[in-house]
């Protein structure tokens, strides 16, 4: 019937209207969160170079420019929402184990473990996570307003090559540094006998952490992202 | 007569062609025939279907009640190495059995040297021995005696994939029950008695559901039908439930979590139950499919609520 037919057509324009509003929304978002983390990670940036400049020397440099990077790592969670919600299109699980494996780094070692903060297999890894965020974000930012200049694009797979070795080779240098202190201390651990019967070694823990890298870390879908 | 030929599903080159097959040819015997040109590929490794992306067609679907021509044209898909679900269900038990055992026994390497070969003077872990080597046991013998399954084998990986679950957790349970520095449930004897006897209710029921679902099968056929509640007051639990054997089963490994008062075993029991509940909704999917007149009353797995 005519009007049936009318009604079925004002509902189909109606999901199509829903549809690319949500999808402008989601856009808009999004180039929003990327150029706030470009600008972020750019700030961590000139934050490291001015310092040494300053000081002249990298002691005290992590102190210097933690709350910064604690800020935007930890903002990165968003991420994860991002694929759960469908506006990205990368798995969820791959997201988070990539997120989560930079939170660890960032609050269960480098923040709670204060002696190693000086260390200089930290500033490697800082320097190398700022590099990559910085290519990485202003990639999204540049492909969310169809204008991706060629030489971002070049660095986004090409950087990785260089910067992914340095990373885990900071990261891992870090840890080991560690190992000592966390010993020592028996922070974040748990001895027998307790009335739930169970036991954590955090020193332990770290060191499988650490032999866990070797699979991890070598897994295709670590390689671009 | 008719005539068969076989295609690679992701290359669809041709692999085999069967010339006069008989029409009331099973694609059991057809996926035989297949296996003498390609001596790699037993038949439990073979995937027949009809259309590249489609089902698998079962052993027992007769050719001529297919929809093909005199020329059936079936695809192939290699399943990978099989094992059998037999081979795969006892190395699987086997193992916790003995790792227990062995931590029970203080076996040297595992706890300090002064305490290799002792045994803890809490009655509690004598008990929770008696009871975890009891479970498995009994999960050896099912293997053997009880259960029909439907399916011959499973894909080779799923061998290291369960036998690294089950060694694993049992490992890390056993190392804490007998360890020298066990401590006993806080409300004692009240604790472990009514724990015990929801261990040796649910152990009954497990196993009762087991019996009546072997019942419904003839041997050596792969039948499916709706259980209903016999007898046996502990199948009574299939007016609720579709899955009662998995019910039965979180509830042993409460019962043995609240007598040995192990966080460990409480997080087995967690995952287990996690894993059992996404079984059972998928059962309960499948009666629902199959079945145009399943009880309304049932629930997968928890009475009302999962």
């Amino acid at each position: 019937m005519a009007s049936g037919e009318e009604d079925g057509t004002v509902e189909e324009k109606e999901t199509n209207n829903k549809k690319r509003t949500k999808g402008t929304i989601a856009t808009a978002w999004l180039t929003f969160y990327n150029i706030a983390m470009t600008a972020g990670w750019l700030v961590l940036a000139v934050a490291m170079v001015r310092y040494y400049l300053q000081k002249g020397t990298h002691k005290g440099l992590y102190r210097n420019i933690a709350r910064t990077l604690k800020f935007f790592q930890t903002f990165a969670l968003l991420e994860v929402g991002h694929c759960a919600i469908g506006i990205v299109r990368t798995s969820v699980i791959v997201t988070g184990v990539q997120v989560c494996s930079r939170i660890f780094m960032v609050w269960f070692v480098t923040n709670s473990i204060r002696q190693i903060q000086n260390e200089e297999s930290v500033i490697l890894f800082v320097v190398v996570w700022t590099i990559t965020e910085i290519t990485r974000y202003s990639f999204y930012t540049f492909n969310l307003l169809n204008h991706l200049p060629y030489f971002i694009k070049w660095a986004r797979y090409n950087m990785f090559i260089v910067m992914y070795p340095l990373g885990v080779i900071g990261e891992l240098l870090t840890i080991h540094a560690s190992l000592p202190y966390v010993r020592r201390s028996g922070m974040y651990s748990l001895r027998l006998p307790n009335k739930y019967n169970v036991s954590f070694d955090y020193y332990y823990f770290l060191i499988i952490v650490m032999l866990s890298y070797i699979p991890c870390k070598n897994s295709t879908h670590n390689k671009t992202s | 007569m008719g005539h068969v030929e076989i295609l690679d599903a992701k290359t669809k080159d041709k692999l085999c062609f069967l010339d006069k097959v008989e029409p009331n040819a099973t694609i059991g015997e057809i996926k035989s025939m297949f296996h003498k040109s390609h001596p790699q590929w037993y038949p439990a490794r073979q995937s027949i279907r009809l259309d590249p992306k489609g089902k698998s067609l079962k052993d027992e679907d007769v050719l001529q009640h297919l929809p093909v021509g005199t020329t059936a044209t079936f695809y192939f898909r290699d399943l990978g190495a099989q094992i059998s679900w037999v081979t795969v269900f006892l190395t699987e038990y086997a193992g916790p059995l003995l790792i227990y055992l062995m931590f029970y026994f203080r076996v040297p390497f595992i706890y300090a040297p002064k305490y290799d070969f002792t045994t803890s003077k809490h009655w509690v872990v004598h008990l929770a021995c008696m009871c975890h080597s009891f479970h498995y046991v009994k999960r050896l013998l099912e293997t053997l005696f009880v259960h029909r399954f439907s399916h011959g084998t499973m894909p080779l990986r799923n061998i290291f994939k369960n036998c690294t679950y089950y060694w694993g957790f049992a490992a890390w349970m056993a190392y804490y029950i007998n360890h020298p520095l066990y401590t006993p449930p806080i409300y004692g004897e009240q604790q472990i008695r009514l724990a015990l006897i929801v261990f040796l209710f649910c152990q009954i029921g497990n196993f009762s559901i087991h019996i009546a679902l072997r019942n419904l099968r003839p041997p050596g056929s792969k039948t499916r039908k709706i259980p209903y509640p016999t007898k046996n007051p502990f199948t009574w639990i299939f007016l609720l439930v579709s899955c009662p054997n998995y019910t039965y089963e979180l509830g042993s490994w409460l019962g043995f979590t609240l007598m040995t008062q192990c966080l460990p075993v409480a997080a087995f029991t967690l995952v287990g139950f996690i894993q059992m509940t996404v079984w059972a909704k998928g059962k309960h999917r499948s009666y629902l499919k199959e079945f145009r007149d399943y009880p309304t009353l049932r629930s997968p797995i928890l009475p009302f609520i999962l």
